[in-house]
């Protein structure tokens, strides 16, 4: 081969890689990009004079009332932020034990073949549209409920914690049985080898093993569920109380911002507000997440040792 | 004592052993419910005439249409540059490289944002800013600055780059490294590797994502409510800058604003039926495609 032709080989060869390298950085700089232009409709509230005399951060923490839209507007964060944590909670309590223990029976119990049938079910599930599980809660379970409780409100934090948990189940199982399968087979070998039983090997030592994945897979499963929208929207009510009771209409922060960002006049320390909202939510799920991420490599390291 | 214990313990097996079985009976109520619910709605009608008398009749035709029309545009937006950065994680990267790392970390995070995160930062960049930039620079007023099916689609293609990227990524690793070295020794350039001999082995792969991707694309609403999908529409929207109808904020916005809700459920039953069918054959196509690379990665090793 000539050298011009080998020159010419190494710089197309170069623009290639320069390409894709230009490409795949695209990630970074989007992610940039969100909290930028999420940061810059935000901040208004706390440099613009024009805007703070509607809304200054301050109002976000006093009261308990979020009306936004009346003659005397109220922006207090309270009683979004308990919706989101009591919407969030209910649907933990009901998702975890169930993906939890999904998993681990299907990694430690279940058959060859009834564990191909169990994985693809879940992601089944995990491929339900968020809007077709609000749909159901909404028109189907939301009345099925209220009718065998004898509910006073149909549409509650329960219903839309039910439905949420629906959504969460398929992300916690997954994670949490790619950590339980990461835990070595001489791990079980040696429980078995010292007479404990498949349920004690699976309980005493698989599962304290794959402990930091299966919490890494909870946390995953908390930030799938604080920043799940329609669910929550179309299932928990929509009204903005502050109240601890399950039993009654909730608002979460997704819901507020879905519900309201149509109509907010562009500009308005409302709508400066719903950004403000998109901020915390992203900070929130953004630390949730690298929490879960961490726990995980965590496991890896120690099960496997550093990676190279 | 023995026998005793394996009783106990049989019965702990089973108690978790019916956590699957809630997690199928879940899924079949709701399937059950949406098909029982549904099917009696569907005709060819129903499936290519629009909605009419304030969505308590008719069809959802535009609906499908602008659902379409979007996913398109979603798809020519995130394919490319979601297997470019699978191909850069996976063939050119060096794992230590900080520039590495930071993209992961990225593609993890993207993966975490909220979805109507995603709908406010398709509002504030794409609507405002990118779209209000170009009307001002072209001397007009709400072209591109406003709601349409561009922005979302491009919104919807940010959100779903991570899955892209993950399952290209998987792909990628189900081709064995002697290929590669094969491909090379014989005086293959990294390139002409990567395009004559690792990327028609990972096509399969690719398409699993793909097939994912339009999947979850269909059923996001979220972050299309404010950048581009209309509550009704009388007319098909013809260009990128229209604003659509899309089935799943139709089936939102059928059970929540209908003005007659008893004659919209039937309605909106069907049409989650139609969005569920769509959803399920793809992930279906999906799994399975999956299963099999994944069976062959096996054999590679």
């Amino acid at each position: 081969m000539s050298l011009q032709r080998k020159k010419f080989r190494y710089l197309g060869e170069s623009l290639i890689e320069g390409n894709i390298k230009a490409t795949a950085s695209l990630a970074i700089v989007v992610i940039f990009l969100i909290l930028f232009f999420i940061l810059r409709e935000s901040l208004p509230i706390f440099f613009n004079p024009e805007v703070q005399q509607e809304i200054t951060f301050r109002h976000f923490f006093s009261g308990i009332q979020w009306q936004p839209v009346s003659d005397n507007p109220r922006f207090s964060l309270w009683p979004i932020i308990l919706g989101s944590l009591k919407v969030t909670l209910i649907a933990l309590l009901f998702a975890v034990p169930v993906a939890v223990a999904a998993a681990l029976y299907s990694s430690e119990f279940a058959g060859g073949r009834l564990k191909e049938l169990i994985k693809p079910g879940v992601e089944l599930l995990a491929g339900i549209p968020s809007v077709v599980l609000g749909f159901f809660a909404l028109v189907v379970m939301a009345s099925f409920l209220k009718d065998l409780f004898g509910w006073q409100i149909r549409l509650n934090a329960i219903n839309a914690g039910l439905a949420l948990g629906f959504a969460v189940i398929p992300a916690i199982y997954s994670l949490a049985e790619d950590a339980i399968n990461a835990v070595p087979k001489s791990f079980r070998e040696a429980a078995l080898g010292l007479g404990a039983t498949p349920w004690q090997s699976a309980t005493k030592v698989v599962l304290p093993a794959a402990l930091p994945g299966v919490s890494a897979a909870v946390l995953f499963g908390m930030g799938r569920a604080v920043g799940e929208t329609m669910v929550v929207l179309m299932a928990a009510g929509n009204a903005p109380l502050f109240s601890f009771n399950p039993l009654e209409s909730t608002r979460t922060m997704t819901a507020t911002i879905a519900a309201e960002l149509g109509e907010v006049v562009f500009g308005s320390g409302h709508y400066h507000a719903l950004f403000f909202i998109g901020l915390v939510l992203f900070a929130v799920t953004f630390a949730i997440n690298l929490a879960s991420h961490a726990l995980f490599e965590g496991l890896m390291t120690r099960l496997y040792g550093a990676r190279k | 004592m023995n026998n005793k214990r394996r009783i106990g313990d049989n019965i702990r097996i089973g108690l978790t052993g019916s956590a699957v079985l809630l997690i199928a009976a879940i899924l079949a109520v709701i399937l059950g419910t949406i098909i029982i619910g549904g099917y009696k709605s569907l005709s060819c009608e129903f499936l290519t005439k629009p909605s009419t008398d304030g969505m308590t009749a008719g069809g959802i035709f535009p609906a499908i249409f602008g659902m379409v029309f979007s996913l398109l545009i979603m798809l020519i937006a995130v394919v490319p540059v979601g297997v470019a950065t699978a191909i850069y994680l996976h063939e050119y990267a060096r794992p230590g490289l900080l520039l590495t790392k930071l993209i992961r970390g990225a593609v993890n995070n993207l993966a975490g944002v909220p979805s109507i995160v995603f709908g406010l930062f398709g509002l504030g960049f794409f609507i405002q800013f990118i779209g209000g930039g170009l009307d001002h620079s072209l001397g007009q007023s709400g072209l591109f600055g406003q709601p349409c099916i561009l922005w979302a689609s491009l919104t919807l293609a940010l959100m779903n780059l991570p899955m892209i990227i993950v399952a290209t990524e998987e792909a990628l690793r189900a081709v064995p490294q002697a290929e590669r070295a094969g491909a090379l020794a014989l005086g293959a350039t990294k390139w002409q590797t990567i395009r004559h001999v690792v990327l028609p082995q990972a096509v399969s792969g690719i398409m699993t994502g793909v097939v994912l991707t339009i999947s979850r694309g269909a059923g996001e609403v979220a972050p299309i409510m404010f950048t581009g999908a209309a509550y009704y529409l009388p007319y098909l929207p013809k260009l990128p800058t229209d604003q659509f109808m899309t089935l799943g904020y139709h089936i939102f916005v059928m059970t929540t604003q209908s003005p007659d809700i008893d004659a919209t459920v039937p309605i909106a039953m069907g049409a989650t039926l139609v969005l569920l069918a769509l959803t399920f054959s793809l992930n279906l196509v999906g799994i399975v495609i999956r299963s099999h690379t994944r069976s062959q990665l096996r054999k590679g090793r």
